[in-house]
């Protein structure tokens, strides 16, 4: 499938007449001068936007995106499809208050110093890291580490085992610093006991 | 005489709000998922509520000014500026609680006993009663579907006599989400200037517009001398409760206006003043991530409430979805009683004057997933009552 095969759908709907309210998007693309260039921008604005609805909420239809976004049903679905075979969308998940149900599991977040390796910099050790089940993710850092990496444990003891035994003695791995983690209050832009309830009275003027 | 016949007969004569009544039932029942709130389902974005925090650490917590916070009056102007509105800040703007003050402050100022004030409907419920407490005579000036509820100039011209004084505009409007367009907001201010009437324009949802921008009719030539422009931090930046609103009009009118101010008010409250000045310095981007929201949400339910079977104009301002429910049978109050059972609060149209009749008011300040529900629901019961 070509990676813009979604175009005509979006132009088409350009030239129609407008569902209501599809001037958000309309209103963006005044901006650009040439019309390929304002199709593109609007493009992406379309991208982004059924990413950030889906990244809110996941279970969300294309059907529901498409009426948010006021854009024909297929023109979402297909988007999404294609989202999915570029791997920009992953997989779909909850976000989840693991505190709440199991009481013993364990979070870390290791700072990790290496020395890169020639050829492959950073990648190679990285690598040897994320292929380990337990590690939740790894990421280059700028500053006083090179790596950091978000390991998760049934218990304390697995975590520090993995990392003693796992972990440190990996080749070119020269220091490691671990963080075990205590209390989330945030994780991915949910709040996790959120106090701050809809105080509104049920009719108002 | 007993002592209710000893009270004032202006008050006693006041109907009782149409919301209390249904305020009331709404409240009995458990379960319900309500559209009918008129206000954001935002909390107030925490770098205000941040910077209100910290003026009350430092203490800030004496009257201000009349007038209120220079720096709030400065901020403020320059936020009109947006809207091609020039006002001074030193001798032209207002701190009211709320826009609501300063809806009484205008018409307290401008009208004589006996003057019309003229109000199109449906409209937000209180110009009418303050027009009567300020000794006026308010006339309805109907809008209509067919012209998605702006006011039609001739309608406006219809309602003209030699006692009108006023003109009440609320624009995007609060419940039928009707925006003016320039060539309205041009046609409307030819007729004012050629009978001489004032406007007090209450442009509190300027900007939760979704695709055009809010067009005030204070910017039009000959149109500052005479208007009175009502605007304040409620809708726009998710701000209620603070009771933070203003007004901006020629210093002469604000000169009056400000008298009855001081000696009922006082002030405005400074910490909420504090939070304003943020909000209108630094709070562009929650505003716009909030506007965001709420046109998503207007699609969303404009397009299911059309699905069902209850046309439904664009609104393009506000946060208000205005339903015609005539296809049911059913009255705005019967309807809103009745869906009240399936779980659903809405206001009916005519609480908002006799030409809301037959439509109901849908607040889609709530979260998508909330319109998809009561959607839902609104669907089995129009199902239910409709008749075959
Ligand atoms: C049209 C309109 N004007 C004014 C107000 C009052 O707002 P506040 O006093 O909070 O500024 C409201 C509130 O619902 C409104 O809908």
């Amino acid at each position: 499938m070509s990676s813009d095969s979604h175009r005509p759908q979006a132009g088409s709907q350009q030239a129609g007449p407008h569902p209501a309210g599809s001037h958000h998007l309309e209103a963006h693309h005044e901006a650009a001068g040439d019309p390929s260039r304002r199709e593109c921008a609007h493009d992406q604005r379309l991208r982004l936007s059924v990413l950030q609805l889906l990244h809110e909420n996941s279970r969300r239809s294309p059907e529901t995106i498409a009426d948010m976004l006021g854009v024909p049903h297929e023109v979402v679905a297909r988007l999404i499809r294609q989202l999915e075979e570029e791997k920009v969308i992953l997989r779909y998940s909850a976000v989840i208050n693991w505190d709440k149900v199991d009481a013993n599991r364990v979070t870390a977040v290791i700072d990790v110093r290496v020395t890169p390796q020639r050829e492959f910099g950073f990648d190679a050790i990285a690598e040897r890291i994320y292929r380990f089940p337990e590690v939740r993710s790894v990421s280059l850092v700028s500053g006083t580490y090179d790596l950091q990496v978000v390991v998760e444990g049934r218990n304390l003891k697995q975590v520090a085992q993995f990392v003693s035994e796992k972990l440190s003695t990996i080749e070119h791995v020269t220091a490691t610093t671990t963080h075990f983690l205590l209390k989330t209050y945030k994780a991915d832009g949910v709040i996790f006991d959120d106090q701050e309830g809809d105080q509104r009275l049920v009719v108002t003027p | 005489m007993s002592k209710l016949e000893r009270l004032s007969p202006v008050v006693r004569g006041l109907p009782p709000s149409g919301i209390r009544r249904f305020f009331d039932l709404a409240s009995q029942m458990k379960d319900v998922i309500s559209l009918g709130v008129g206000e954001p389902d935002f909390v107030t974005p925490w770098r205000v509520r941040e910077a209100a925090v910290y003026a009350l650490e430092r203490g800030f917590t004496s009257y201000t000014s009349n007038y209120g916070l220079p720096a709030l009056r400065e901020a403020i102007a320059e936020y009109l500026e947006g809207f091609d509105l020039h006002y001074d800040p030193a001798h032209e703007i207002l701190v009211t609680l709320g826009g609501s003050e300063s809806i009484d402050l205008a018409l307290r100022t401008l009208v004589c006993p006996g003057d019309e004030v003229l109000i199109p409907e449906p409209t937000y419920v209180s110009y009418r009663p303050c027009a009567i407490l300020a000794g006026a005579t308010p006339v309805a000036v109907p809008t209509t579907v067919e012209d998605e509820f702006r006011l039609a100039p001739d309608r406006l011209r219809a309602a003209i006599t030699p006692r009108t004084k006023a003109l009440v505009l609320c624009y995007p409007n609060n419940p039928t989400g009707a925006i003016l367009t320039e060539e309205d907001v041009q046609a409307i201010a030819r007729i004012v200037m050629e009978h001489d009437l004032f406007v007090v324009s209450d442009e509190i949802y300027a900007e939760l517009t979704y695709g055009r921008r809010h067009v005030s009719i204070a910017a039009v030539p000959g149109m500052k001398e005479r208007t009175i422009v009502i605007n304040g931090m409620s809708k726009a930046f998710a701000m209620t409760g603070w009771r933070i609103g203003y007004c901006a009009a020629p210093r002469d009118l604000i000169e009056e206006m400000v008298k009855i101010h001081q000696y009922t008010i006082m002030c405005a409250p400074s910490m909420g003043q504090v939070a304003a000045v943020e909000a209108l310095r630094h709070g562009q981007a929650d505003k716009d991530r909030m506007v965001e929201k709420y046109d998503q949400r207007r699609r969303l339910i404009v397009k299911g409430l059309n699905d069902i079977g209850l046309r439904c104009h664009e609104p393009r301002g506000a946060f208000y979805a205005f339903p015609d429910i005539r296809s049911t049978g059913l009255s705005s109050e019967e309807f809103a009683e009745r869906l009240l059972a399936y779980g659903v609060a809405v206001v009916p149209g005519n609480v908002f004057g006799a030409a809301g009749e037959g439509f109901v008011r849908c607040s889609y300040a709530t979260s998508a997933e909330q319109i998809e529900r009561a959607l839902e629901r609104m669907a089995r019961f129009v199902q239910a009552v409709r008749p075959v």
